[in-house]
């Protein structure tokens, strides 16, 4: 294709829209196997992948599916399904668009197989699914392009690996597959073309016009940070002070626990009753589409949001972008900051609020990092082995398949590329037989080999439980939230189980941006009451919690290093000044360690600078020897930048605990029994198919007929510790929740130079760590020790005394 | 002591910290909801192969106990196996073990909900058993009278400072004891639960399994 078709180029004429060059480049190359487009938002981005297919529908010959886009939210596939209508009916271009995810009815979904839409607009599981039915072949006949939309998301997590292997076999139903990506600014456009491409397919990557530099600023106001915690109250008047001076401002927050409590105060500042939005993924769908529609019409003068709202969705006019708290991670900011302003050419104004005074050094240090265009972002490995493990179920749902062609498939998939014939074998082996040790399932085997040498399901009505359970997101068990009526109430949205579990009627908690009275667990949903309180006990929510980057935590120790902090507000160098005359400031290449009393518990602060998750596996292999000296650590909690671990015993010598070589030497046998590898083993154990989340409309409940997958990660732990599940468990907690890289960094940077300070209160800098939330229990000594205090005065308390 | 003295309808018994239950003076251990070939159950029935350990997990942790009590006479208090075909498809070793844990005792297989018919191992089969004062059966019945039980699966949570402990526990009143399930792939119900909560009168106590067993009023 040459030239874009007389109908489309005078709609653009009309419209007096220039067609921008990288719009142009992405139609000329609309014949190339794989192309990425990297653009702004705001950039007309998705018109660049659209415009091809309009032109190739244009003389409505077309039968059947054209092109498959792909997004990582239902919301974006329903939004770009109104925003492409538009235009096709303006052009007058006779096309069916439907969009297909998870909210799709069942008699819609079963028409589109019957009758696919030329436009199909869809997610990375939806499409999974599809291709897991036999009449995958017919539904994807002929289809030309795939637009794979946020693609520097998806190539960030398991749902890329799982859309790329879907990909793999789309092409090899329909050969003439032409794939593009669209993509924010990425560090390492390189990777990103890589994931997309048919291994060994060229991908050409076109650059869009990046636009001028975004203006963003610390948000400037009359009261001080606090010294911890991550509500940002403080500057709710200045806040909404921005809020009144532009259009429509979206505020980040980087869990929903905080963009809750910060609503709820926005709320109660709110007395010109600004029409103010809360949306973020633990709200009920209802909810969520009702705040979506009032902000497509203009309705919103603000969004309280998560990442949620992250991507591309092209929502009213935002003029201004506030980020709550530290943004962790460079890209993500200036992702975020794309947001505002989608006029082409004009700066994006975004305002940065830290929630306390750590997070105003970060903030400082990002703002830098912007600014001189240091993106961040560390390399992903290849892909999870528990991904192609459902892959392989989902290929078997769709009939018998030859393994070697699978095989072959699966490699060329980006993400795949370098998998070897024995880690599929390996794959296989497990779906088939669970691949234990001991040879227990010959009988029930879930694929069997055919006469003609294909695999095959042993049991066809597997193919239905396997769809059930298809997906990669870990949702952490959740209960949804009603009010409670007489007939099935409100609902409000979900909470997790474990914070459910925690509550007692009477407590109040935050959902929506209202304050509930919990009133007691009915089949497994929670009901509540609407109460007026000032004061909630808050909800504690799964909100993603994201690693502050290698290079930012640099930067703050650089910032750390200065003699004094001009580039500071007075506040936050008065803070860093006490810490230094208290304690003392970390340095880049020694570790700096504090132990203190508080609140009649023993504490250690351990300031890594090695991001949360290696943090986090700091404080897990410390706990262990802790507990192994019998120093009683009842737990601990991670942040970027340092661990605190509390216990009944003070640490007087850190010598014995911080043998670095140890804590390397040990690790494997360390992490073994620990709650972090029980969390990663459970969610690849569902991902490739041992748990089943849902078992045919009955979820998964507290009832005594299920049990903790904890159980299963033990069993195996002693008697099949190289199965296939314990070898992706522990390649995923290396890679992602223990970091141990980082980890080995640090001890590479700081040798031997170990300073510990017996400090008789808590330091400036460790404070904030005790209002931190995804506290990791140590269950040991401790524990039987508290059992036993509490057991004693609960009995004397009841007046049951024992002999 | 990896045990909790509790006196019941007259009787000094003893709740192991493994679930297992102890009687001294008729040296005889009892133990409920063993689920004996759970995974394999599930499999055959076209779900997830489940790691296969389960069994021999579950008979390991219980020769332990019948090593350190020596008892004259066990009961499996029901629910021995996951359903009737699971215990025929006991693999050799499982069976082997079963019969050399069996040897020179007195065996009591009590029916369940799940094994509700005899079973093709050594051993006396009974719907329930009455050793005076105490009647053996695997579902609470009401009215009760020095009654041991099993079927629930109770579990127990306490909050002690600030950490929730969640266990396996024996629930115990005047009229009835419900032990823990022993077995491997088992879960619980909460002693919050309102059929547990009617089972058991206002006084009851709950028993926390684990290295040190703890006894607490149950929590409701």
């Amino acid at each position: 294709m040459t030239q874009i078709p007389a109908r489309i180029a005078s709609w653009f004429a009309a419209k007096s829209w220039s067609i921008h060059p990288h719009q142009y480049e992405m139609f000329n190359r609309a014949l190339d196997p794989a192309t990425l487009l990297i653009a702004p938002t705001g950039g007309g981005k998705t018109m660049a992948g659209f415009l091809p297919t309009l032109a190739e529908l244009a003389d409505g010959t077309h039968e059947g599916l054209h092109t498959i886009y792909v997004s990582p939210l239902k919301a974006l596939a329903a939004d770009i399904r109104r925003n492409l209508r538009g235009p096709a009916d303006e052009i007058g271009l006779h096309i069916r668009i439907e969009d297909r995810t998870g909210d799709t009815s069942a008699t819609q979904k079963k028409r589109q197989r019957v009758d696919p839409p030329h436009i199909l607009l869809t997610t990375p599981e939806s499409l999974a699914l599809l291709t897991s039915y036999e009449d995958a072949p017919r539904m994807f006949a002929g289809v030309q392009r795939v637009i794979v939309d946020e693609i520097h998301a998806l190539a960030e997590s398991k749902r890329g690996d799982q859309l790329m292997l879907a990909l793999a076999r789309l092409q090899t139903l329909c050969p003439d597959l032409r794939r593009v990506g669209l993509s924010a600014t990425v560090e390492d456009p390189q990777a990103i073309a890589h994931f997309l491409a048919r291994h060994p397919d060229p991908c050409q990557i076109v650059q869009a016009d990046p636009g001028p530099d975004p203006d963003i600023r610390m948000l400037e106001t009359q009261e001080m940070p606090p010294w911890s915690g991550g509500g940002a109250a403080y500057s709710i008047p200045a806040v909404l002070e921005q809020i009144k001076q532009h259009k429509t401002t979206l505020i980040f927050h980087n869990t929903r626990a905080q963009a809750e409590i910060f609503f709820h105060n926005l709320w109660l500042a709110n007395d010109d009753g600004l029409p103010i939005g809360i949306h973020h993924g633990s709200l009920d769908r209802q909810q969520r589409e009702r705040v979506e529609a009032a902000m497509v019409r203009g309705d919103l003068r603000a969004i309280v949001c998560t990442g949620s709202l992250d991507l591309g969705i092209d929502w009213g006019d935002v003029d201004l972008v506030i980020q709550i708290g530290a943004p962790k991670n460079v890209k993500r900011l200036v992702q975020r900051i794309g947001r505002a302003n989608h006029r082409y050419n004009a700066p994006s104004k975004a305002l940065l609020v830290p929630a306390n005074r750590f997070e105003v050094v970060e903030c400082v240090a990002a703002l830098e990092a912007a600014r001189a265009h240091d993106l961040d972002g560390e390399p992903r490995g290849s892909g999870p082995r528990d991904v192609l493990c459902q892959h392989i179920l989902i290929a078997a749902s769709a009939g018998p398949f030859d393994a070697s062609a699978l095989f072959t498939e699966m490699t060329t998939a980006g993400p795949y590329a370098h998998l070897s014939r024995d880690e599929f074998d390996a794959c296989l082996e497990f779906c088939a037989t669970g691949g234990y040790a001991l040879r227990a399932y010959d009988r029930w085997q879930r694929l069997q080999q055919r006469a003609d040498g294909q695999m095959q399901l042993r049991d066809p009505r597997a193919a239905q439980r396997i769809r059930m359970n298809l997906g990669t997101i870990q949702d952490t068990d959740t209960l949804k939230v009603r009010l409670k009526r007489n007939r099935g109430g409100k609902p409000l949205g979900e909470v997790e189980e474990a914070f459910a579990a925690s509550l007692t009627p009477g407590d109040t908690f935050l959902i929506g941006g209202q304050i509930v009275r919990y009133e007691g667990l009915r089949e497994m949903v929670v009901e509540v009451s609407r109460r007026a309180d000032r004061k909630p006990k808050v909800a504690v929510f799964a909100g993603t919690k994201f690693a502050t980057s290698t290079q930012l935590s640099d930067r703050v120790l650089r910032m750390f290093a200065q003699p004094d902090w001009p580039q500071l507000p007075k506040h936050t160098a008065d803070w860093l000044s006490l810490q230094r005359d208290m304690s003392r400031l970390p340095q880049r290449d020694r570790l700096l360690i504090e132990s203190f009393p508080n609140d009649g518990r023993e504490n250690l602060c351990v300031y890594g600078f090695a991001g949360r998750n290696a943090q986090q596996t700091l404080g897990l292999l410390l706990t262990k020897r802790m507990e192994e000296t019998g120093l009683a650590p009842l737990g601990f909690v991670a942040t970027d930048y340092a661990t605190l671990i509390w216990g009944l015993d003070a640490v007087t010598d850190p010598r014995p605990l911080f043998q670095l070589d140890a804590l390397r030497d040990g690790l494997e046998t360390w992490l073994a029994g620990n709650a972090v590898m029980k969390r990663t083993f459970r969610a690849s154990a569902t991902i490739a198919g041992l748990i089943e989340r849902n078992m045919g409309g009955q979820r998964k409940s507290g009832r005594q007929a299920t049990f903790s997958s904890d159980i299963l990660y033990d069993t195996l732990l002693k008697y099949d510790p190289d199965h296939l599940l314990m070898q992706i468990t522990r390649e995923e907690a290396m890679r992602g929740l223990v970091d141990f890289g980082r980890i080995e960094a640090m001890i590479a940077r700081i040798g031997d130079r170990i300073d510990l300070l017996r400090l008789d209160r808590v330091s400036p800098l460790a404070a904030p760590l005790f209002l931190e939330v995804g506290k990791v229990p140590v269950k040991g000594a401790a524990e039987e020790r508290l059992l036993a205090e509490e057991s004693a005065r609960l009995m004397q308390a009841a007046g049951l005394t024992r002999d | 002591m990896n045990e909790v003295a509790i006196s019941f309808a007259g009787q000094t018994l003893k709740a192991l910290g493994s679930g297992a239950l102890w009687w001294p003076d008729q040296q005889l251990l009892c133990v409920s909801d063993l689920h004996l070939g759970k995974s394999e159950r599930i499999a055959r029935r076209g779900g997830p192969s489940l790691p296969p350990y389960d069994s021999q997990e579950t008979l390991n942790r219980l020769a332990v106990d019948i090593a350190r009590t020596n008892p004259a006479t066990v009961i499996c208090l029901g629910d021995s196996f996951d359903d009737l075909k699971a215990s025929a498809a006991m693999q050799a070793e499982e069976q082997r073990d079963i019969t050399a844990l069996q040897a020179g005792r007195r065996w009591i297989w009590i029916e369940g909900n799940h094994d509700p018919g005899p079973i093709d191992l050594g051993g006396t089969h009974l719907s329930e058993c009455k050793i005076a004062p105490l009647t053996f059966r695997h579902i609470a019945q009401a009215p009760a009278q020095a009654e041991v039980s099993g079927h629930y699966h109770p579990k127990a949570r306490l909050n002690a400072r600030g950490r929730t402990i969640t266990r396996p526990a024996f629930l115990v009143d005047k009229t009835r004891l419900i032990l823990p399930a022993y077995g491997t792939y088992t879960g619980g119900l909460r002693s919050t639960d309102h059929t547990l909560d009617a089972l058991m009168d206002g006084q009851a106590i709950a028993i926390l399994t684990g290295s040190h067993p703890r006894v607490i009023p149950m929590p409701r």
